[in-house]
């Protein structure tokens, strides 16, 4: 990277990130006016005009590509409508050693004088959580189940190829035909036309910010001294000028116009995964071509542009979490996920030239954000794999691998055309998507280990006695697996149930009252609905259930197989004794329940299925059940870090796991189980029918010898083409040794910037909890033999 | 039906052959090679590893043993053992470990097939070796698999210490696509007193192994003072330079990891103290060989 580049990485590791009240404060001045005065749409598009005009406007030295979206680098906004953080919210987030956000005084004292004192009770968080049932209540509370809409608005989504081909003007004469060609006798005419309006407004609104980017910059450009910054100053201004307004007509604004689409969306509302330029290669292919055959752009110099790019994804971390949902997705990472490679609309490799320059970028900034990720497919050349295996064997997680050919099966599955299944990717940790046409929200974590913990106690939850769950049978008096699976059912359908029914009551109070027209400008139909992103305007309205625990669980089902039934070496009786004492006692039973059953993760088909099993009756319980925004509900299997929270939420478990400890992640095996090399592990992953799936997650670790020169990269890309072609979904590499993250733990100064994958991204290992930290250790490490 | 006794199958195998590969471990061989890092590999029947530090003293296996010789690993056992297994059954640690068990070929095909796929996406495949793979009853039980590998397309690989029937040898050669052949000490005293057998039949057979053309790695283990002095390597690299067509050769420098094997199976590991080979003096045997113009690789 050149010097400008350093610069500017430099300052995004160094600083601390902070909150800001500017947004929040802001919001409440405008809502405070005009609340009431506008149909919600309308109201919410103003609200955004609002602070596009004036949100302060950073312009850092060294930049090319601008804008931000707190009144600098690293310092956050908050979000007060969605949830609304208590004074001792922000000192926590000051205060906690993990994840901590510098809160100064003053932020303490707007949120005391004028932010909660208006939202408290206004929030969605505080309008939905009334009316959700006590069930709903009691499970959320015991760690069945997490939420994703409490604390961060539907997102998830990604941009097509819409950000090259349009500008907001064309979209805004698009919104124009529709609404000429409503219906005023239509009933639903009314609301469609306040949602175009909202979006005119909404598209109106990042054309001023754009606008207000350039005087800025034109303003700097005439009291710079520095004859060469002045010109870019000039420049800056000019492109700004130009997008997002207009269609870009070079390499250059079509990153800056998706910047301002980027801002647009994360300034509206507080999206999970913020949000993404999705195929990034493919869609500055065509420039990138265009622009050096005309020598007007050469390889040195767009690569610049895309590291000038990359550092604003790092200047963003997560606005902050508090709570379960900081359990859950304990990071600052905010999964932005870039996509590399692919397939074109024809189905042929997309790989091209700005793909390989990407991986360049990835490797030389080496920073948290964004994610990335390669979409391999049969299609896909041995030169692009293999210089992705190059990457990825250096260690820092990414970029992640995921199954071009997989991905169009899972979103063919569900309904999708294959045009928009071809033009899909993933986003987050591993969610499939159809980019540019679909609301696909992931709605919460649910915890498979807990329901067979309360199958154990007959419904009871043992943390606190409480009958949770339906009675299914004491368990004493089972007799076979069957029983145990049945009743296992039981407790899955009665929790799906209440999350489905909860999950609807989130989506209606999105829709009503926090609609994101500005993100529905970018996603296909909603213009030519006229329907929100939150409301179902999208083409594609999926809902997501998180699958975790699947490890732990197979593991555990295997051992009750195993020794209680099969062999009848264990009684039930002694083994929940054992358990209920956290095995005090019992170490020979614990070790007997550690060592002999089979596990999954070894290729053995008698743990294996029982994977199989819990998979499938979790698929067929979720599956096309229907959601609030007239779309379906499917599974996924990912974790982030709530296998840390669900395993602390759980006693210890028929596996021979001790209480409290973290659950598997993904679909990767119980840490240490999987004891027969990487092979193994995938064979036993790949019996998962991950196309049911949007995404499932599994992680492998591995020695760096065994990845060690043309030898070791065949290896890499020898097991992701043997995983795919049975259609594993995704896989990732930790390539970092044990003793290299003991000494991490020992010295957390000495090694601020070691980056390992996590579950679905990569985090900074010292930002991590200790608990996460020892899981991560204590995953298997794969050596070669 | 051929029958032999297993005691591993090692997935993601790395270093047997080239890509990906399963390496099946067959139990039994005629020599007994001081610095074995397999030892669990000399006897051809199972038998009961002990792994003291896994042993939390519960008594699980005092009650099912018939010759009344299983207890707590703290105390020397009172009786003979019968390698029966059924105090590694109760053990619930796996600090008693019945090391091999019967496989039929049928079973074995089934399980070393698990990997095919990445046998294809690496040009990988499964090498049988052990123990010696082509003595005893192995011999039978891997000519059937190696016949049903080769007709369902999978590259395979036999590592071989040379002391075998050379019909058997020659049959194994002509149903695999690589040999590795294990050459020790050249001189003939020196390789029966470390090695429990002379070298003429070894040496006879690699001669006649060569003249079939097939594809032929030598491998060389270097343990310091025995197998890695000035005067073995050029004894080997002689004999080898010597031949028609020159196989490629693989030097395996000596590591200590076998050592606590031999504690577990009541056996007395004579290189106690003898420490890995020094770089230079790997760089200087690598020399040796290539100064003749033989291809060689060291590592493994």
């Amino acid at each position: 990277m050149n010097t400008r580049v350093r610069r500017l990485r430099d300052r995004s590791l160094a600083s601390r990130p902070s909150i800001s009240a500017e947004r929040a404060l802001l919001l409440t001045d405008f809502y405070r006016r005009e609340e009431g005065k506008h149909p919600v749409p309308v109201l919410r598009a103003l609200a955004f005009q609002y602070l596009c005009a004036h949100k302060t406007i950073h312009l850092g030295d060294d930049e090319l590509i601008v804008g931000e979206r707190g009144p600098a680098p690293l310092v956050v906004p908050t979000f007060p409508e969605l949830t609304c953080h208590s004074t001792e919210d922000l000192r926590i987030l000051d205060a906690r050693e993990k994840t901590s956000y510098a809160v100064d005084e003053s932020v303490i004292a707007a949120y005391e004088e004028t932010v909660i004192p208006f939202w408290r009770g206004r929030s969605i968080r505080d309008r939905a959580f009334p009316s959700l049932p006590n069930e709903w209540h009691a499970a959320y509370a015991a760690g069945v189940f997490t939420e994703f809409m409490e604390q961060r608005a539907p997102g998830h989504t990604v941009a097509d190829d819409k950000f090259v081909r349009k500008g907001l003007l064309d979209l805004q004469a698009e919104i124009d035909v529709v609404l000429a060609g409503l219906d005023p006798a239509a009933p639903d005419s009314p609301a469609r036309r306040d949602q175009l309006t909202a979006m005119r407004i909404a598209a109106d609104a990042t054309m001023l910010f754009a606008r207000r980017h350039a005087e800025r910059a034109q303003e700097l450009a005439a009291a710079c001294d520095d004859p060469s910054r002045r010109v870019e100053l000039e420049t800056i201004a000019a492109v700004c000028t130009r997008v997002p307004a207009h269609r870009p007509e070079t390499f250059r604004e079509a990153l800056q116009a998706y910047w301002f689409h980027h801002l647009g969306v994360v300034t509206e509302l507080n999206g999970w995964d913020a949000f993404s330029p999705g195929h990034l290669d493919q869609h500055l292919g065509p420039f990138y071509a265009r622009e050096l055959a005309a020598g007007t752009l050469n390889r040195d110099r767009a690569k610049e542009l895309l590291e000038c790019f990359w550092v604003k994804f790092n200047n963003h971390p997560a606005p902050p979490k508090v709570g379960v949902t900081a359990q859950e997705s304990g990071t600052y990472t905010d999964f932005a996920n870039i996509n590399l490679g692919g397939l074109t609309p024809d189905g042929r490799d997309a790989s091209n030239e700005v793909s390989l320059l990407l991986l360049e970028v990835i490797d030389e900034m080496h920073i948290l954000q964004p994610s990335n990720n390669v979409q391999i497919s049969t299609e896909t050349s041995d030169r692009f794999l293999q210089a992705a295996a190059g990457v990825i064997r250096k260690g820092y997680g990414f970029p992640s691998v995921f199954n071009a050919d997989a991905v169009v099966k899972e979103l063919m599955r569900q309904g999708k055309s294959l045009t928009d299944a071809r033009a899909g990717g993933n986003s987050g940790c591993v969610e499939t998507g159809a980019f540019g046409k679909e609301a696909y929200v992931l709605t919460g974590y649910f915890n498979l280990a807990k329901l067979l913990e309360l199958v154990l106690h007959d419904g009871r939850d043992p943390r606190t006695g409480e009958q949770l769950g339906p009675p299914t049978g004491d368990p004493r008096d089972f007799e076979s697996m069957d029983q145990v699976l049945r009743a296992w059912e039981g407790q899955l359908e009665h929790f799906i149930g209440i999350k489905v029914a909860g999950n609807a009551i989130l989506e209606t109070t999105f829709a009503e009252h926090a609609p994101a027209p500005y993100l529905s400008l970018l996603i296909d139909d909603c213009i030519a609905k006229g329907g929100d992103y939150n409301a179902g305007g999208a083409r594609y309205n999926t809902s997501y259930i998180q699958g975790v625990g699947t490890g732990t669980l197979t593991d555990s089902l295997a051992a009750l197989d195993h020794l209680v039934f099969a062999t009848g070496r264990v009684g039930m009786g002694a083994l929940l004794d054992a358990m209920a004492a956290d095995f005090a006692g019992a170490e020979p039973l614990r070790q007997l329940l550690v060592n002999k059953p089979p596990k999954y993760g070894n290729d053995d088909d008698r743990a294996d299925r029982f994977m199989q099993h819990i998979f499938g009756a979790f698929f067929r319980c979720v599956d096309g059940r229907p959601n609030g925004r007239g779309g379906t509900v499917h599974v996924n299997m990912l974790p982030t870090t709530c296998h840390v929270y669900f395993g602390s939420v759980i006693g210890a478990t028929p596996d021979g796991r001790r209480a409290h400890q973290p659950l598997s992640e993904g679909i990767s095996p119980v840490q240490g189980a999987d004891r027969k090399g990487p092979t193994a592990v995938l064979q036993s992953a790949a019996k998962m029918d991950h196309v049911k799936t949007g995404g499932t997650l599994l992680n492998l670790k591995f020695s760096p010898q065994v990845l060690e020169g043309e030898a070791g990269l065949d290896r890499m890309a020898g097991l992701v083409r043997g995983y795919f072609a049975q259609d594993g979904h995704h896989v990732q590499f930790n390539v970092v040794t044990a003793d290299t993250l003991h000494r991490a733990q020992d010295a957390p100064e000495q090694h601020r910037h070691l980056i390992v994958r996590v579950a679905g991204y990569s985090d900074y290992f010292c930002d991590l909890s200790r608990e996460l930290q020892d899981e991560i250790i204590a995953r298997t490490e794969h050596a070669g033999f | 039906m051929s029958t032999a006794t297993v005691f591993n199958i090692q997935r993601f195998s790395l270093h047997d052959g080239p890509g990906i590969r399963t390496t099946v471990f067959l139990k039994g061989c005629p020599l007994r090679c001081s610095w074995c890092h397999n030892p669990e590999s000399w006897d051809y029947r199972p038998q009961l590893a002990l792994l003291a530090d896994r042993c939390l003293g519960c008594e699980a296996c005092t009650p099912v043993c018939d010759q009344g010789a299983a207890g707590p690993l703290d105390v020397p056992a009172a009786a003979d053992c019968v390698s029966c297994g059924d105090c590694a059954d109760a053990c619930p640690t796996g600090a008693r470990d019945l090391l091999g068990r019967t496989w039929s070929a049928d079973e074995l095909l089934a399980e070393i097939l698990r990997d095919q796929v990445y046998f294809g996406t690496t040009g990988g495949g499964v090498t049988f070796s052990g123990g010696e793979p082509l003595s005893g009853a192995n011999a039978s039980l891997v000519l059937e698999c190696l016949a049903e590998l080769r007709r369902r397309g999978v590259k395979t690989a036999v590592d071989t210490c040379g002391h075998v029937d050379t019909d058997l040898l020659l049959d194994a050669a002509s149903l695999t696509d690589l040999v590795l052949f294990d050459l020790k000490l050249m001189d003939a005293a020196e390789h029966r007193r470390r090695c429990g057998m002379g070298n003429g039949r070894i040496h006879e057979n690699l001669r006649l192994l060569v003249r079939t053309g097939g594809r032929i790695q030598v491998r060389l283990p270097l343990i310091p003072g025995l197998t890695d002095t000035p005067a073995n390597l050029e004894a080997t690299a002689a004999f080898v330079a010597d031949f028609p067509q020159q196989p490629e050769i693989q030097l395996l420098p000596y590591h200590t990891t076998g050592a606590d094997k031999y504690d577990r199976l009541g056996l007395v590991y004579e290189l106690i103290g003898t420490a890995a080979p020094h770089p230079e003096d790997l760089e200087r045997a690598v020399r040796t060989f290539t100064d003749r113009g033989l291809a060689v690789t060291c590592g493994g």
